[in-house]
């Protein structure tokens, strides 16, 4: 059933509407798309102000304008002197980038394995991954904490990174993507004498290549704006992700509004970025990943 | 690799398998089972993270009923999650409903519904917090005053300060909620749209009986998704109110707030873990509650 409804939304992504009125210039739709757009601003203001504040004086941002009367790099250049910032962003991009790349690999491999192999119990491993699901993040902490303790894990980027190396989510996500592979493509390549690995490595992943990178940018997002554990596993500066530095920053700042807006404006403005470059992808992406999952 | 050769397909598959399983086995095994029981064991132990652990049966459960904070936190949670999941999804079903009968600019509006869910909560609850603050400061208020309304103490009073940890949450949450309800919406057949229209049904009539019946998969899976969002709520309240942590008087306090509190600032690792079960029961009811929600429709 997910398979046909996937397949479905995939094909129209690219379509207007679901159904197109005769005449679409009635008045009711012209209130409606007005309404929405209307609402698109509203949405996006806060973010709007963020930026807007950032660029501007402290005696300024009282005042409910936009654009500022005097924009000023001030903020910037003073959040950005003592190099902090680029220390976070650096290790936020070193844990996200790794545990995404990791979980990509392993989450597929695991998947591949699950659906198309034959072995005694594979359904016993499947089913106990899935239930790792219900587990959350929450209640591993404890012992993960201690775990890091003993190991030394602490203030290190193998310990900010550890639990997220694999996801259950994904193995579930690549397990159904590589149903839709044909086994005789699989076999075919079993007869020209590659092994399993190259198999599923040349063979298998590049079927799969719109999942991968669906699957890659839900794991990255969700571990560059990770915040609990890395917040409990690092207690040196040197060693904050992007979250938990601009916490650590804005609680130093305290009443230094525009400051601490210049701080979360640094947070955001990459992913923004990020997402106007690559937006039909990341909706996509998260279209695939949410009727899959 | 002389054995390797003698073995048939079959038992070739099976050592490949293993082989490609080995690790992830012995992963889940260390860094999400064990870790599971070992929680479960704690939550029967006491123990501050320094000494030895000594077993106190259910002493911390005990104590968990006997603390008002934790019935209050309780509460908390479940407002939450009562308060977020239906507003955000009424709000996100209109939207979705509507903008999926727009071709001019679609790509356009849809991205600036989107583009909160791409935010860090951290940062988004500095700003927002930054918006609450009273007069001159914070542009809610400046707002409210340049029309002539009486300013509200949003993050400062025990009665509006969990709405207002909660609104920015609701507002990032949407995007998601929307493109999802849209794939679901185009996910349904045209043709009964078409007969529908032929049979001259009214909008209303097709929302209730084509639409919504037809989105029910969609549906629980938003309906889960964020309510085990709302449940595990923890970035935003804990930057909106680092003065103070689930503050005012608790207030704001969710559960998993607690739990990191008695972790990591009281040192009480027992009496945590005892209350991270609590938080997995209440998840896993959620999830039991959806699997038989959706085995009634088929």
């Amino acid at each position: 059933m997910s398979q046909t409804k996937f397949k479905a939304s995939q094909a129209s992504l690219g379509r207007g509407s679901t159904y197109a009125y005769k005449n679409s210039l009635k008045p009711a739709s012209v209130i409606r798309w007005t309404l929405l757009f209307m609402g698109g601003i509203l949405m996006i203001m806060p973010i709007i102000y963020l930026l807007s504040t950032s660029f501007k004086w402290p005696h300024e941002i009282y005042n409910l304008q936009i654009i500022p009367d005097e924009p000023t790099l001030d903020n910037y250049a003073y959040v950005l002197e003592d190099g902090r910032f680029f220390t976070w962003f650096g290790n936020s991009a070193i844990v996200a980038i790794c545990t995404t790349v990791s979980s990509v690999i392993f989450d597929s491999l695991v998947g591949y394995t699950l659906c198309k192999f034959e072995f005694k119990g594979k359904t016993f491993v499947f089913i106990a991954i899935l239930s790792t699901l219900m587990i959350p993040t929450e209640m591993l902490i404890i012992p993960w904490y201690t775990m890091a303790v003993d190991f030394g894990w602490i203030n290190s980027y193998w310990g900010i990174m550890f639990p997220g190396m694999m996801t259950a989510f994904g193995t579930f996500l690549m397990k159904q993507f590589f149903e839709s592979v044909p086994d005789e493509f699989l076999e075919a390549a079993r007869i020209d004498g590659l092994n399993e690995f190259q198999i599923w490595w040349s063979v298998a992943m590049p079927l799969v290549t719109p999942a991968l990178s669906a699957l890659a940018i839900f794991i990255f997002l969700g571990n560059w704006t990770a915040f609990i554990w890395p917040l409990i596993v690092t207690n040196d500066p040197v060693l904050y992700t992007l979250p938990v530095g601009l916490t650590t920053f804005s609680v130093e700042q305290s009443v230094e509004w525009e400051l601490i807006m210049t701080g979360a404006a640094l947070a955001t403005i990459p992913t923004l970025i990020v997402f106007l470059v690559f937006q039909r992808y990341i909706i996509r992406g998260v279209v695939m990943t949410g009727l899959k999952g | 690799m002389n054995w390797y050769r003698k073995l048939s397909i079959k038992q070739k598959q099976v050592v490949w398998a293993w082989t490609f399983l080995a690790i992830p086995v012995l992963f889940y095994v260390v860094i999400r089972f064990y870790p599971t029981f070992g929680s479960v064991l704690l939550s029967f132990q006491d123990w501050n993270l320094l000494g030895s652990k000594t077993w106190i049966g259910l002493e911390n459960y005990e104590k968990l009923v006997a603390d008002p904070v934790f019935w209050k936190v309780f509460n908390n949670t479940f407002i939450y999650l009562l308060l977020g999941t239906p507003v955000s999804l009424l709000i996100s079903f209109i939207i979705a409903y509507h903008l999926d009968k727009v071709s001019f600019l679609h790509a356009t509006i849809r991205a600036m519904y989107f583009i909160p869910f791409m935010t860090s909560a951290v940062a988004m609850a500095w700003l927002w917090r930054w918006f609450y603050q009273p007069v001159p400061i914070g542009l809610f208020n400046n707002f409210l005053a340049s029309m002539g309304i009486s300013q509200l103490p949003f993050l400062r009073s025990t009665v509006s300060a969990l709405p207002s940890v909660l609104a920015p949450a609701i507002w990032a949450g949407l995007g998601f909620q929307i493109i999802i309800f849209m794939a679901g919406l185009r996910a349904i057949p045209q043709s009964y749209y078409e007969a529908a229209q032929i049979d001259g049904v009214g909008p209303w009539t097709v929302l209730r009986e084509i639409t919504i019946p037809l989105l029910k998969p969609t549906l629980v899976f938003l309906v889960v998704f964020s309510s085990i969002g709302f449940l595990r709520i923890f970035d935003q309240v804990f930057n909106m109110t680092t003065n103070d942590p689930g503050g005012p008087l608790n207030s704001t306090k969710p559960l998993v707030l607690m739990i990191y509190d008695t972790a990591f600032n009281a040192f009480d690792m027992g009496y945590a873990a005892a209350q991270t079960v609590v938080l997995f029961t209440i998840l896993l009811l959620v999830s039991l509650l959806q699997l038989y929600v959706m085995r009634e429709r088929t």
